[in-house]
């Protein structure tokens, strides 16, 4: 299998996998942060996950737009408002989905499921109504393209090194939020012993509503982002719904460590894998893997320990 | 008058089949209380009157495919309209139905049965996926219906009821890798492939003919439908250093595929590699954006960029009916063409019978259509030229390259299988 | 079967709803509808089987699979591969390079016909194929996860997965499988055509045959002990395992009943459509076949069969004329039945349509009685209602301790 590379060949060939494994490990943790904490901490199966990230890709065609039409100076920074603006629309839709579906159905799981399946289907009509059927292209500034060259065969692609900073970035100010703020305290004891934590003064219905936002918002954020890397259309969301659910279970669900190491060891194995053998087989045998460890140890990577 | 007759007939029909034990010879019945009153342009039963006739459009316009059959279905529309403003097909206005596939093949299926044995639909103008025709192809057969059918194929299919205004395989490859590797010297080639029938077949086709040439296939490689991440096989494509990287990637894996590569470094305006697809059309890159698609090579029948004078009238024509912004690619055209070559058939026929329509078909000329100049095999398949597009940061494609004279369609090429 | 078996297993009050059913779908329907409608409809009972495997998984079982298209997949494959090597004899196939072989085999450059693909030229083999592969899959699914106690939202998602897996490898291993096309242009059984309007008929007739076959091993289930078990282990699972059940072997057990039913009705959907592809296979499919059980209700073994046609019938109507609304109804429908009525029309006949039958049934009987004591016409009916609005309060309970079951599961 190696005979047929040199030495250098060979060392530039694990150098680039790694920084495409990192890559690809950074886009399931965007994608995968959201519906950790929707479903790790509230228990909630968002099967809407992809087109609240859809709805971010969308906010940021419109931020583009503008920007191109009114302030073309502006162009290059519209990304960041755009990430902004996208972490607005798909909280608040979070917040009125929550209100309007969630609460009702927080001691039915499963019935969370097909409600918000029901809810994805509205939504890909809708945007295929407004924006059209046709995938719509997202212009992005000059300075997101492109890559840093660092040797003859190794690059850092820009937006694959933007969408790691994100990734590290929200990752941390979403542990910051959970292990030391208040709100943290609160949503983990909300998850914990909810008549409890409703008995001890916290406004367990305020939690709730600001935790699925915030997880909606994220994605919008993560939905953003990949319009740098991938397509934008009506049913683009659905290519990334079950790739990461099986990154939040894989890791424990309610752990955000366990998330992340997950989504570290579900894209090593894909983009190695993807280097010897054929894409497909390789996506095949990553999904197997991951069920088969499911089998043997249902709980996940991380689990929190609790005593009940 | 006729109209009312003819649902007269249906009904009646389903009356008594209600109170029949069988129900078997309603169709029979039906057709032969039909045979008395039809005219003589329509002796099958097909729902034909003085004033007008139906034909089907069968599209996805809900699903993943909704993405890529929007422009076929407009094209079909645009054509439907012109032809009734000239006084339709044999003085009868063309009625349409349209039935939604939903992306999904059964559905296709059962749509396409409805639109022949319910509405009895003289044509039907539809399908786009290898996957939608398949599914179709028995039913066509079976209740004897004339399908056209826009997209580019694999080939190896020919059937007496369907009529390929898109191009086969061999017409759509050959001339490209030929080109590439006469003009660009190209010695090396990496095949790139969404993983479905269509991808793998070309590029079967594809690697037989870079082996003839005496070139080499450094790497073939697929991935799933709707993939998203490309660095690896970027990564493979860097490594082993190919002249051309032929591309056969379709739907939404297409616009992460290109975005990726431009930011791993590729630049495709220097040609090193050379990006060649067959599977980009200006409605594609839509998606992609231009300045992601910018340097790059299509090789296919129809750009919209061609300057003859059909096409002027074409694109303006559709620009009016569809808004301005809208773009128009390979299948689009192609799918334009299906009405007309149908009216073509049926006035040389001077008759909506499908097999007249069809004995008809072979040699049917279409001198305004904008691609230029097309001609019906008698393998139901069009002779037709093959260009070369390099992709402009517009969107658009600069035509650098066609070939003299119209390709013959082979569907079954002998030493490509 | 004796006389008091039958009897305990259709009570008087239920039969009825049997009874409706069959004159509906054996009477009415083929005589109001043309072949193409009628086989439309048949088409739409190759779901039931699925929606009535989930009633009992489901429902019954608090197992909820998103990967039961999978199991539908599986029965239609292991059919079409048969009907596929009766249409591909050397002479029909004369064009290819390897005559004999399936078109899509030939395509992609397989020149011989692969070992596993051998035995499915008998049709024994395959109709045991069709009983016997889905249950072992579904044995190893179930049996790795039941064990383990793994359950509730796990469950659901690991199906769901696994239905993904089978897409992509379909798809991918086109060679032996058609890939995306499918396997299609199926022709005969044994000679004998199965896309004339005849065959239709007769194939349709088997469909409604099969699926009350499959209806009274589920109401057998529902009736015997182990049904009653089920409810137990769905409320309370702990219960039930401190009682002395091997609780996980019930599970398995009841999961792969499901599987075969939605195996047999693959099988016949092949039959009945002429092919099969991988769009059926996959997590669509799969989460809206859920929705056919959840319409019907999820408790009604005969609501799943009205939930699969109705909603069916919904989509081919309305996709007809309003594409774009169907998709918007499709989903206020998914909302709609979770919040407003969580026990699907089942449970919306129970409550509002029920007692007025059951009065008016009993005006006719005893017209009379009825004016001075009008509650004990009514009561020989009631128990129709019993069962259900009594499941109908427990969904609630269950549903509620699905979350239970997960924590157990993560705090072991």
């Amino acid at each position: 299998m190696f005979a047929e590379y040199s030495t250098s060949d060979l060392l530039s060939i694990f150098a680039m996998q790694g920084v495409a494994g990192l890559i690809l490990f950074s886009v399931f943790v965007l994608m995968a942060l959201g519906l950790a904490i929707i479903f790790g901490q509230m228990g909630v199966i968002n099967m809407a996950h992809g087109e609240f990230m859809i709805l971010g890709a969308y906010v940021t065609y419109l931020t583009s737009n503008v920007f191109s039409t009114y302030f073309p100076g502006l162009f290059s920074f519209y990304f960041i408002l755009a990430m902004i603006l996208a972490f607005i629309a798909a909280g608040a839709l979070g917040a009125l989905v929550e209100w309007g579906i969630i609460r009702h159905l927080y001691n039915r799981p499963l019935d969370t499921l097909l409600a918000t399946w029901g809810l994805s289907l509205i939504l890909q009509q809708t945007y295929r109504s407004v924006f059209g059927a046709r995938e719509v292209g997202v212009t992005l500034p000059d300075w997101l393209m492109g890559s840093v060259h660092l040797t003859e065969t190794i690059e850092l692609p820009i937006n694959g090194l933007f969408v790691m900073l994100l990734a590290l970035g929200i990752s941390t100010a979403v542990g910051i939020l959970m292990y030391r703020s208040r709100w943290g305290i609160q949503v983990r004891a909300v998850v914990q012993n909810r008549p409890m934590a409703g008995a001890v003064g916290i406004n367990t219905a305020k939690v709730d509503r600001i935790t699925f936002a915030l997880g909606c918002g994220i994605a919008g954020v993560a939905g953003s982002a990949f319009t740098m890397i991938g397509s934008t259309g009506p049913t683009s969301g659905q290519l990334y719904i079950v790739d990461t659910f099986l990154v939040v279970v894989f890791g424990g669900a309610t752990s955000l460590l366990g998330t992340i190491a997950s989504a570290f060891s579900i894209s090593q194995a894909q983009s190695t894998m993807e280097f010897f053998m054929s894409g497909s087989m390789a996506k095949v045998l990553t999904l197997l893997f991951v069920v088969l460890i499911l089998m043997l140890r249902p709980q996940g990577l991380f689990t929190l320990k609790v005593r009940r | 008058m006729k109209t009312l007759f003819f649902s007269g007939a249906m009904s009646w029909g389903q009356g008594a089949k209600a109170k029949s034990l069988g129900c078997l010879f309603t169709m029979a019945a039906v057709f032969a209380f039909n045979f008395a009153q039809a005219a003589e342009v329509n002796t099958t039963g097909l729902a034909v009157t003085d004033k007008t006739v139906k034909v089907g459009i069968l599209h996805s316009v809900t699903g993943t495919m909704a993405i890529s059959e929007t422009g076929s279905v407009q094209a079909e529309k645009l054509a439907i309209e012109q032809i009734n403003a000239m006084g339709g097909v044999l003085g009868r206005k063309i009625e349409f139905i349209q039935e939604d596939g939903a992306s999904d093949w059964p559905t296709f299926a059962e749509k396409s049965k409805k639109l022949l044995v319910n509405d009895k639909t003289a044509a039907v103008f539809g399908c786009w996926t290898s996957a939608s025709r398949k599914a179709v192809l028995p039913i066509f057969e079976q209740y004897n219906g004339m399908l056209y059918y826009p997209t580019f194929y694999e080939g190896l299919e020919q059937s007496k009821n369907v009529i390929y205004t898109g191009q086969e395989a061999t017409q759509q490859i050959i001339a490209g890798i030929d080109w590439v590797t006469k003009t660009k010297g190209a010695k090396s080639f990496y095949l790139l492939g969404s993983d479905y029938i269509w991808p793998r077949t070309s590029n079967k086709i594809a690697r037989k003919h870079i082996e003839k040439l005496g070139l080499k296939v450094v790497g073939e490689e697929y991935y799933p439908l709707g993939h998203t991440q490309f660095n690896s096989v970027i990564n493979k494509i860097k490594l082993t250093k190919p002249d051309v990287i032929y591309a056969i990637v379709v739907g939404g894996s297409n616009v992460a595929f290109y975005k990726q590569l431009k930011a791993a470094g590729i630049d495709m305006t220097k040609e090193k590699p050379l990006v060649l697809t067959i599977s980009v059309t200006e409605d594609e890159v839509l998606g992609i954006g231009g300045e992601n698609m910018q340097g790059a090579y299509a090789s296919m029948k129809y750009f919209q960029s061609l300057t003859n004078d059909n096409n002027k009238k074409f694109v303006a024509a559709f620009k009016a009916r569809w808004g301005k912004d809208v773009v128009i690619g390979d299948v689009t055209q192609a799918a334009y063409l299906g009405p007309w070559l149908w009216k073509a058939a049926v006035e040389k026929a001077g008759s909506f019978d499908i097999d007249k329509v069809r004995e008809a078909s072979p040699g049917i000329e279409l001198t305004t259509a904008p691609e230029g100049y097309v001609k019906v095999h008698p393998n139901h398949h069009l002779w037709s030229k093959t260009r070369i597009g390099h992709a402009r940061p517009d969107g658009q494609y600069d035509v650098v390259f066609e070939t003299k004279e119209l390709i013959e369609p082979d569907p079954f090429p002998k030493g490509y299988q | 079967m004796s006389y008091q078996g039958l009897a305990s297993l259709f009570p008087k009050k239920e039969i009825s709803g049997f009874v409706i059913l069959a004159v509906l779908l054996i009477l009415v329907l083929p005589l109001t509808l043309d072949i193409f409608r009628l086989n439309l409809i048949g088409k739409y009972l190759t779901y039931a089987f699925v929606a009535i495997g989930l009633v009992l998984c489901w429902g019954y079982g608090g197992i909820l699979s998103l990967g039961q298209g999978v199991f539908f997949g599986l029965g239609g494959y292991l059919m079409a591969m048969f009907l596929k090597l009766e249409a591909s004899d050397p002479i029909t196939t004369k064009i290819q390079s390897t005559p004999g072989i399936p078109d899509f085999m030939d395509w992609n450059q397989i020149t011989a016909l692969p070992f596993f693909w051998k035995p499915f030229y008998s049709l024994p083999f395959t109709i045991i194929a069709i009983i016997i592969i889905p249950s072992i899959i579904a044995y190893i699914v179930g049996a790795a996860m039941f064990k383990r106690r793994v359950g509730g939202v796990y469950f659901a998602i690991i199906t769901q997965a696994i239905a993904a897996i089978l897409t992509i490898l379909i798809i991918g291993q086109q060679g032996y499988t058609g890939g995306v096309n499918g396997m299609t242009d199926l022709r005969t059984l044994h000679g004998w055509d199965i896309r004339t309007d005849n065959a239709k008929y007769i194939l349709y007739y088997f469909c409604v045959f099969m699926l009350f076959m499959c209806l009274a091993v589920a109401q057998f289930v529902r009736k015997s002990k182990f049904g009653r078990l089920l409810v137990a282990m769905r409320d309370k699972e702990d219960r039930v395992r401190f009682s002395g059940y091997d609780v996980s072997n019930f599970k398995i057990f009841v999961f792969c009943l499901g599987a075969v039913f939605a195996a047999i009705g693959g099988a016949l959907f092949t039959l009945q459509v002429g092919f099969m592809s991988p769009t059926l296979v996959g997590i669509v499919p799969s989460i809206e076949m859920v929705i056919f059980c959840a319409v019907g209700g999820r408790m009604s073994i005969i609501g799943a069969v009205y939930g699969a046609v109705l909603v069916n019938w919904a989509k081919s109507s309305l996709s007809e004329s309003f594409p774009e609304l169907w998709l918007f109804a499709l989903g206020g429908l998914f909302i709609g039945v979770v919040m407003a009525f969580p026990n699907g029309l089942a449970g919306l006949y129970n409550t509002y349509a029920a007692p007025k039958i059951d009065q008016w049934i009993g005006n006719l009987k005893s017209p009379k009685k009825n004016l001075i004591e009008p509650k004990k016409a009514v009561e020989p009916e009631k128990p129709i209602v019993k069962p259900d609005t009594k499941a109908a309060n427990k969904t609630e309970t269950t549903t509620a301790s699905i979350p239970s079951i997960t924590q157990g599961v993560l705090h072991e």
